[in-house]
Formats: C-alpha cells, structure tokens, sequence
C-alpha cells in the first residue's frame, strides 16, 4: 500500500496528492509518469509525475476527477492509501539542451509542465511560461511559476485573471516579437494541436506530453499507440512526449475517447452509490 | 493386467452452448474413479519415451504408477519433483506434442491421458494443503528474479528449494505473468495460479509487485545488491501487421484485450476497468493466444467471432484441443485470408481481406500463403484483435546496454542460461521469443541449476 502523505484541493474537481513511494522516487525524473490502482478493484490509471522528493520517497500527482477512478480516489484522505502505484514509467524529458525555452500549460497540464519549469530554473535556464485556464478558479501552481519561470504569462478565457484569451494567442505574440528554440506544450489534445498549429509557420520545434490511455504502461498492451510521422508509436515507451508537428491528433482523440461512455455510465453508477448512501 | 482393450478416459467437460456463455473453466478433469482407471492403461514402459518429451522431464510412468494405486499425493510429489508448476501444465501444455505424442499406447485405444493425470494428482495436493519441501538449509546466497511468469516462477522454486533467498520482482500488481493477464480463466483459474504462488511462498520467496526492471530498478542495481539475478520477462511486446487502419478505435492487440478481461477482470459487471464488447469480432492469426481472444470475445457477449488466418486449418499454430473446443463455440474460421486494410472513420467498421492460397512448404516444414490477385472482399466488423505474435519487450536492455540481444530483440544467452554480463541469466520466451509455457519452466529449470553450481 502507498500512504497519501498530503492532498489539497488546487481547483474545483482538482486535487493534488503526495504519495509515499519511496521506489518510485528513487529513479524519478521530470516527464515520467506513474500507473495507480486506488484499491484491489481498480483499474490501472496513468498520471504524471508533477513533483518528487527523493529524499522523503514522496511523489506528487496532480487528479482531475473525471471518472470512476479518480472520483474513488477524490474520497481518500491523508493518511489513507492506494493499493498500487508503480513507476517512474515512460521517458524523461531533457530540455537542457536548448537555451530560449517556451512552455505552454493547460487546465490539468500544468502539473505535466511544472517540473519542468522547476528544473530549468535550477540549471540555470528558466524558461517562459504561458499559463491558461478558462477562470481564475481553474488556475494552478501559480505561485509556484512564479518562483522559476523567467516570465509568467496567464490567459483565462473570461479575463478573471491575467490576460483575457486563449494561450495560443500570447505564443502567436511571443513568437512574433522573437522565435524560441522551443516549445513544449501540455494540455487538453486540441489544445496542444491549436498549439502546434501555431507554432509550425515559425518553425519552431514542438513538443507535446500525451496522456493516452493504457493499461500496463511498459509496451505490452499497445493500448496507448498513436501514429507519429506516419509510424505508429507507443506513449508509455516511446513517448510520452512526441514532436507535435508529427502527430496525428484526430486518431489520438478518437482512442482517447473509445471508452468515454463506458466509463461515465460506471462512474454515474459509483456516485450514485456512493453518495445515496449517505 | 494391463487392459489393452481400454479407450483413453475423456475428461468431464461443459457442453459448448452452455460454456461459451461463461469464464469458468470448460474442462473440469477427471473425478479420482476416472484418474485411477486412466492410470491403470499406463504400460509402465521398461524405457519411457514419454519422459523424452517432457521439457522438465518429469517421471511420468512413476507418477502414474502411484495414482494407479490411489496415491494421489505421493505422484503430485513425484511430478513436483521436476515440475513447479503441475497444475498449471496439466492444463495448458501441449500433451499431444510432448509427452503423449510417444505414448506407445497411441494406437492402443489412445496415448494414456498424462495431462489430465498429471493435472488432477496436482490439484488434489493443492487441495489437500500438501506443502512444497526444501531440501537445503539456507546457504546465505541471494537471487534477483526479473518476472513472475512461466520461466521465473519455475527458477524461484528451484532455487529456494536448493537454500537460495531468492526475490521475484513483477511489473504488475499481480504475480504470474502471462499466467495471469494471458491465458482466460475458463482454461487456467486464477485461483491456481495463485496457489502455486503461496507454495512458493512457503519455500521463502519474496515477491515484490509494481517494480518493472528497467525503470524502477535498473539491472546494475539489481547485479550489485544480488549474488544472481534471472530475467524471465517473457515476450510481452505485440506485434501488429501494419496495415492502414490498425489504430483505429476498437482495433485491440489481444495483449490489451486479454489482460483487462483476466488481469483486470472487465468481464465482471460493474469492473472498474472498462472494455466495449464487440458485436462482430474479428480474431487476426491462427496461435493459441488468438483462439484465447475469439473464445474470450464470445463469452464477452459477441454474436459472430470469426478467426482470420493467412493459411489452412492444417496449418494452424494452435493446440488442437483449443481449435477443437473454439469450433464447438461456434467459432467460424476464415482460412486461407489475410487482411489487407481495417475500415472505419474513427472506429472500425470492416475489414478488407485479401484471398489466399498455399504454396510450397518453407523450411519450417509449413505451406507458403500465396495471394490471390483481385480476390479482395470486405467483411463487416466493429471489433478487431490481433494475435499475430509478441516480440521480447525492448524496455530492459534499453536501460542496459551491456545485456546483449539478437537482432530480433531476444535476449543472447547460452545453453546454461548465461547472459553476455556475469551473474546475469536469462530464460523463457525473452530468450526464444514466444513459445510455451512448459518451454520457459525448462528454461528457468536450466538457469537454476546453472546458478546452483556456479554459487554452491
């Protein structure tokens, strides 16, 4: 069993967990991912590795409840534990290697990109930031942006903070003004294709974090394949991060919605379980 | 006196309509009458071919001769001797190509039943709560074990027997291997699996789940805590044709299909982990593993599962008990047909597939399929898998260049099991690439001995 050490509600629908996997720690770096099973029923979830502490064997994941799963998970507390956690899985990403770095976060993809804005900073690199949510309400690690990145930009949709639009708008302006070597974007699939879309006139190298869904996450399901360049790869061993002008996002949002209704008819059931016996 | 009249003994089997609509196990054995009258046609052979053929080599006559006598746990131990896993064998290996294969009792009404013996002492021991015996104190010697299937599992045994602390490392939340997300639960219950696990655990061997060698814990790691460590990853990585429309939604690797009906049990209502049950299934390639996957798609609640295979019924790759059971579902065989393309917009809708016929035999001994030019024709599908072959999993050796590998991705190792680093041994199908089950146990068997000599 993996104890949940601490859990806080960054947004509505969004909690972020520390979990104790000292295994796991151990090996971490920033991009991988790990595979959670909430209880002896459960299924087998992937989520990024938003922040580790090697030293404590701590790993911190950041759950947007969406279905059965991450809602099961959403009723844990501090002090409670999940019954598998397994990981660091899929590759780590080294930006290290360019100097001008933009990193593009969406919704629950600023748990993805966090890490690496924490690392750059740390090599003497920090990097550009352009946050964006639809509200103030949905914005997440602000504060903690705020403490690496070279410049912090935040879109929201309503103008309830930052700037109002869309963060495509503010990476059309930057890269007007000067081309970055590169560009990482994470967030919900159209929005990292709107992204990359951007991005391609400048010719600017894009790279884009898949969360498809899998099973075991080491390349023995082939669940989470996606065609990149025309070849098919897999996220948990190949990826998860793809060079976003490659990939082929109509086919990865159709995979990633197969099992949609399944899924919400189990998670209406659960609730309906859970919260009519209260 | 050996009755040389008597018909092999058939065991109790569900009939087929009612089976295809269940997981549980189609062919519940012999009751201890039928065991011991099937026995009793055992010729005892002076010189047993029948052992020859057995990968692990198990003293069938003695076996035998002892279930003959009602001894039922007395042969369970003679068969554990050389077996880990019997209970386990006795239902998937391939009898009628090993050990029965050189029954002389072949044209005597039958070669004798070994699998269906050797399964049914097993279980009445398991059963029974025989306990495995070490026969060795510990030696303070320690062994890393890759993998908890077929070939680890069977290496974990011997070594502990042999004194040796040994732990077994899964990537899973569940021990066994393809033991367990493979092979259907209506042709190997779980609940087996997972006794002959607690009886290793009885001999001392550690598991520890969730820990993918490689990622978690790299194999230098492993050489600088362990006296030895043996890979037994098996052959995890599926295959796919590619060909266009392969990742369509609803185009399943029989990996991933196999593994959220028995690992993740998404045959039970109410699962947390989803599947979508296809109406009209089509099952690519002719192994055991694809007639595992149309008889899975069945009982899944699909009118019409139709295997696809690029050659004839004689070709087939799969046990003829599992074609022979498949048929009896209901499953409809599209022989001599290779697909050509999967259809759909975002999920599948169809199949083009593409006729074939047989030419000469290659040098495996199996007839050429040959195209037919212009015989393409759709067939109408909203579920496509594929069990065309799985390849060893590239994730370990890409963490460690030192491990050598063929160009085929398979893990060098000698006959002894040794690797191309020290202390490193390997087995199973990382090494062969996919074969059987009994194949790995041999392999881990070999390993273990080879880490015996070279440690004690």
């Amino acid at each position: 069993m993996y104890k949940i050490i601490s859990k806080r509600l960054l947004a509505p629908n969004v909690n972020e967990y520390t979990i104790e996997a000292p295994k796991v720690a151990r090996n971490a770096r920033p991009g991988q991912f790990i595979i959670l099973r909430v209880d002896e029923e459960g299924e087998r979830v992937p989520f990024t590795i938003c922040d580790m502490d090697k030293e404590k064997g701590y790993i911190t994941i950041l759950v947007q409840t969406v279905g059965s799963s991450t809602y099961k998970l959403s009723l844990l507390s501090v002090g409670d534990a999940v019954s598998d956690f397994v990981g660091p899985l899929g590759n780590a990403t080294d930006l290290s290697a360019f100097d001008d770095i933009v990193l593009v976060a969406g919704g629950i993809g600023s748990a993805v990109v966090y890490p690496q804005a924490k690392y750059l900073a740390s090599i003497g690199k920090p990097a550009t930031v352009i946050l964006g949510a639809r509200n103030e309400s949905l914005l997440m690690y602000v504060k903690e942006y705020e403490a690496c990145a070279k410049k912090l930009y935040i879109m929201t949709d309503d103008g309830s903070c930052g700037e109002k639009g869309f963060v495509t708008q503010k990476l059309q302006q930057l890269l007007e003004q000067k081309k970055s070597d590169v560009v990482m974007a994470v967030g919900p699939l159209m929005m990292m294709k709107a992204v990359c879309d951007v991005t391609r006139p400048f010719e600017v190298h894009t790279i884009v974090s898949l969360n498809s869904v899998m099973v075991d996450g080491t390349g023995m399901c082939g669940c989470c394949r996606v065609t990149v360049g025309g070849e098919t790869k897999y996220a948990c061993v190949d990826g998860p991060e793809f060079d976003g002008h490659l990939v082929d996002f109509s086919e990865a949002a159709a995979r990633s919605a197969f099992y949609k209704e399944k899924e919400q008819a189990h998670y209406c059931n659960l609730r309906g379980t859970v919260e009519g016996g209260k | 006196m050996v009755d040389k009249n008597a018909k092999r003994t058939l065991p109790i089997e569900q009939a087929p309509e009612v089976r295809s609509h269940n997981f549980e196990e189609v062919n519940s054995g012999f009751t201890a009458d039928m065991a011991i009258a099937e026995a009793s046609r055992c010729l005892n052979c002076k010189n047993p071919k029948c052992v020859e053929g057995c990968p692990v080599n198990v003293h069938i006559p003695d076996f035998i001769a002892l279930c003959a006598q009602g001894k039922f746990i007395e042969a369970a131990k003679v068969i554990k001797g050389t077996n880990n896993l019997p209970s386990v064998c006795g239902r998937v290996c391939p009898q009628e190509e090993q050990c029965e294969k050189n029954c002389i009792r072949q044209k005597l009404g039958g070669a004798v039943a070994i699998g269906s013996l050797e399964r049914f002492c097993a279980d009445y021991a398991l059963t029974a709560g025989v306990k495995p015996e070490k026969n060795a104190q510990p030696n303070g010697k320690r062994v890393a074990i890759a993998g908890s299937g077929p070939a680890g599992l069977s290496c974990a045994a011997d070594l502990a027997k042999a004194g040796f602390d040994v732990t077994v490392f899964e990537a899973f939340h569940k021990p066994g291997g393809v033991l367990v997300y493979g092979i259907p639960e209506f042709r190997l219950p779980k609940k087996l699996v997972q006794a002959e696990i607690d009886s290793l655990k009885e001999l001392g061997v550690k598991f520890e789940l969730n820990v993918v060698v490689g990622k978690t814990i790299f194999l230098e790691e492993l050489t600088e805590e362990y006296d030895a460590v043996f890979l037994g990853t098996g052959a995890g990585l599926p295959s796919f044709m590619k060909i266009k429309g392969e990742n369509l939604a609803g185009v399943y690797s029989a990996n991933e299909y196999l593994t959220r009906v028995n690992l993740m049990k998404a045959y039970k209502p109410g699962s947390d982990t989803p599947i979508v049950t296809g109406k009209n299934v089509l099952v690519v390639g002719g192994g055991n593993v694809a007639m595992d996957a149309a008889r899975t798609a069945l009982r899944m609640g699909a009118d019409t599962v139709k295997i696809v295979y690029r050659r004839s019924m004689e070709e087939l790759p799969a046990r003829k008990e599992e074609v022979h059971h498949a048929i009896e579902e209901g499953i409809e065989f599209l022989t001599l047909n290779n697909p050509v393309e999967i259809l759909g917009e975002k999920k599948v809708e169809g199949m083009t597939v593409l006729k074939m016929r047989l030419g000469e035999k290659d040098a495996r001994g199996r007839a050429t399929p040959i195209p037919i030019e212009g015989s393409e024709y759709r067939i109408d599908c909203d579920q496509v898998i594929i069990a065309i072959g799985t390849s060893p999993n590239p994730l370990l050796h890409k963490s460690c260049e030192a491990l050598e590998t063929s160009k085929r991705g398979t893990i060098l190792a000698n006959e002894n099991g040794e690797t191309s680093i020290e202390n490193v041994y390997a087995g199973g199908d990382a090494v062969s690439g996919a074969a059987t089950v009994i194949l790995a146990m041999g392999a881990g068997k070999k390993a273990a001995a080879s880490i015996i000599e070279k440690l004690s």
